[in-house]
């Protein structure tokens, strides 16, 4: 009844929406008011992200994706809020309201702006290759990428800026799935861990930073003086 | 023709007859989902019944407006009934008349002379729900336009007939991601268009909180059922866009037989009530957003349809 291409053809429709509603969770990641909210989306972008991996590696028979999917989500999804939690449990939990830079509505158009960039300097390159995968996950891995900085830079609270950070990487992993699919799995191995251990050490950071100063809104870190 | 012209009225007479049928199951489902027993589901039928046989009184400083919204807020959602694919797959005798952004023009003209009407008796809860109204209502139209011009995009064409098909042929395009961003962004809106929770509480009773219900308050006999009954086909009708042409067309008639069609109308009745089922969920489950928190809400469905468009655009 269903013969290949049609299933072959679902699943690029699957890879696809998948890609779209990873893009979406980075908007989410901008626009969630609680911290908590944040941490769940970042969770559902790395679930995206595994989703994407073993659709690509179902289509193209390449088993080291279904190895990189199960890192990214013991890694991702179970490990890294786990240690955020651990580390900076009062700040991930206490916190409801967050304050940033701008207000919501202008910070999603500007992010719209900033997807609608990364599309177009990258159509150049999507001309080269007749891939199909590259043809959404090579901008959309990109637009992360940008979103990822553009929180950093929108919201004034340390927590979000880490998940902004690890949003980046994301969004890096993203395009890597598609253009470098065949990228020893050593490489990519590494890039997981080096992930947990920069959530490590930036949750310790902020919960030091939180001992002495009793916040960890960035506004108030702009005058740096010793002692 | 002949036949054609008797399954549009077939169609419409399904949205009037069971319009406030579907009022009645949301009611009930969420009064049980509180844990009370509810009011019957026949409870709007009743409403409009006893609405008709009472007297009605009109304000004296009141204007023609006043007297002829009732009729637009009941004739416009029949008016787009005529327009979109309520029982069948295959276009009817008006359906070529307009496309989905004609029904749109329609559908906001009865909420055009409603926010009229409001203002006409000096109620200041009139005015204050009509200026709500229209706050929501300009923050929804970019989500609509854009959704539109999506779906304009994908199918080219905007008429739902057309529309309704390409979303299942092939089966694949069920899941692309314009698709689906398109349905959750459609669902966004017609949460505050309907005036559902977390825009608008529908069954609130404080006029200051108000936001859709307070343009009818001074409507009173037979004009406030007609406004209730149009209002409750207003909701079908936007369900029917929702879940025919946007979602997917299954379950309708797809011969030309009239047993076809009549079977029709209880699958569309169970395809409604799963939906139903879904947004007795998801209003249980959130609180009202505050005023200025509507705008938030709005600019995430407009996010959505946007990413929908890139998504389509860039291909």
């Amino acid at each position: 009844m269903i013969d290949h291409t049609t299933t072959f053809s679902i699943f690029t429709e699957l890879a696809e929406l998948s890609a779209a509603l990873f893009l979406l969770t980075s908007f989410g990641i901008i626009a969630m008011r609680q911290v908590q909210a944040s941490l769940i989306m970042f969770i559902l972008q790395s679930l995206l992200l595994a989703m994407s991996a073993i659709i690509l590696g179902y289509q193209y028979a390449i088993n080291h994706l279904f190895v990189v999917a199960g890192v990214t989500i013991v890694i991702k999804c179970m490990l890294l809020p786990w240690l955020l939690r651990y580390t900076i449990r009062k700040e991930v939990y206490a916190r409801r309201e967050i304050l940033q830079v701008l207000n919501i509505p202008t910070s999603l158009l500007i992010a719209v702006a900033i997807t609608i960039f990364a599309y177009f300097i990258t159509s150049p390159l999507l001309k080269l290759s007749n891939d199909v995968a590259i043809q959404f996950n090579l901008p959309i891995g990109l637009a992360v990428l940008l979103l990822g900085a553009y929180t950093i830079m929108v919201r004034t609270e340390a927590v979000p800026q880490v998940i902004g950070i690890l949003s980046m990487e994301n969004g890096a992993f993203f395009a890597g799935i598609s253009i470098a699919s065949n990228l020893p799995l050593i490489a990519e191995l590494a890039a997981a861990f080096d992930v947990l251990i920069i959530a490590l050490v930036m949750g310790i950071l902020i919960s030091k930073i939180h001992e002495h100063t009793g916040d960890t809104s960035i506004k108030k870190m702009t005058i740096l003086k010793e002692g | 023709m002949l036949e054609r012209i008797l399954y549009n009225i077939i169609q419409v007479l399904t949205v009037m007859i069971f319009a406030p049928l579907i009022k009645g199951i949301l009611n009930k489902l969420k009064e049980n989902v509180q844990s009370k027993t509810g009011q019957s589901i026949l409870q709007p039928y009743r409403d409009i019944w006893k609405l008709f046989h009472k007297d009605e009184v009109i304000s004296e400083n009141s204007s023609w407006i006043f007297r002829v919204t009732p009729y637009i807020v009941f004739i416009t959602p029949i008016f787009v009934t005529l327009l979109i694919p309520v029982l069948t797959t295959y276009p009817l005798f008006f359906a070529f008349m307009g496309d989905m952004v004609g029904g749109g023009f329609i559908l906001s003209l009865g909420g055009f002379f409603a926010a009229l009407a409001s203002v006409d008796t000096a109620n200041p809860y009139g005015a204050m729900g009509a200026s709500r109204t229209r706050m929501v209502g300009f923050l929804v139209e970019p989500v609509f336009m854009i959704v539109f011009f999506t779906v304009s995009f994908v199918a080219g064409s905007t008429i739902p007939y057309i529309v309704q098909m390409h979303w299942v042929t092939p089966v694949s395009n069920f899941f692309d991601p314009s698709h689906i961003l398109l349905m959750i962004a459609f669902f966004m809106i017609i949460l505050a268009e309907a005036g559902r929770i977390p825009v608008d509480n529908p069954s609130g009773h404080f006029e200051l909180a108000m936001i859709d219900e307070s343009k009818n308050l001074e409507y009173s006999g037979p004009s406030a059922a007609l406004i209730k009954w149009g209002g409750a086909m207003k909701f079908f009708v936007l369900l029917c866009i929702f879940l025919n042409v946007i979602t997917m067309p299954w379950g309708l008639a797809q011969t030309q037989s009239l047993l076809a069609v009549l079977f029709a109308i209880p699958l569309v009745l169970t395809k409604i009530f799963v939906f139903i089922l879904v947004l007795v969920i998801v209003e249980s489950s959130l609180a009202k957003l505050r005023l200025f928190r509507i705008t938030e809400f709005l600019s995430a469905a407009f996010i959505i349809s946007i990413i929908a468009m890139i998504t389509v655009f860039f291909k």
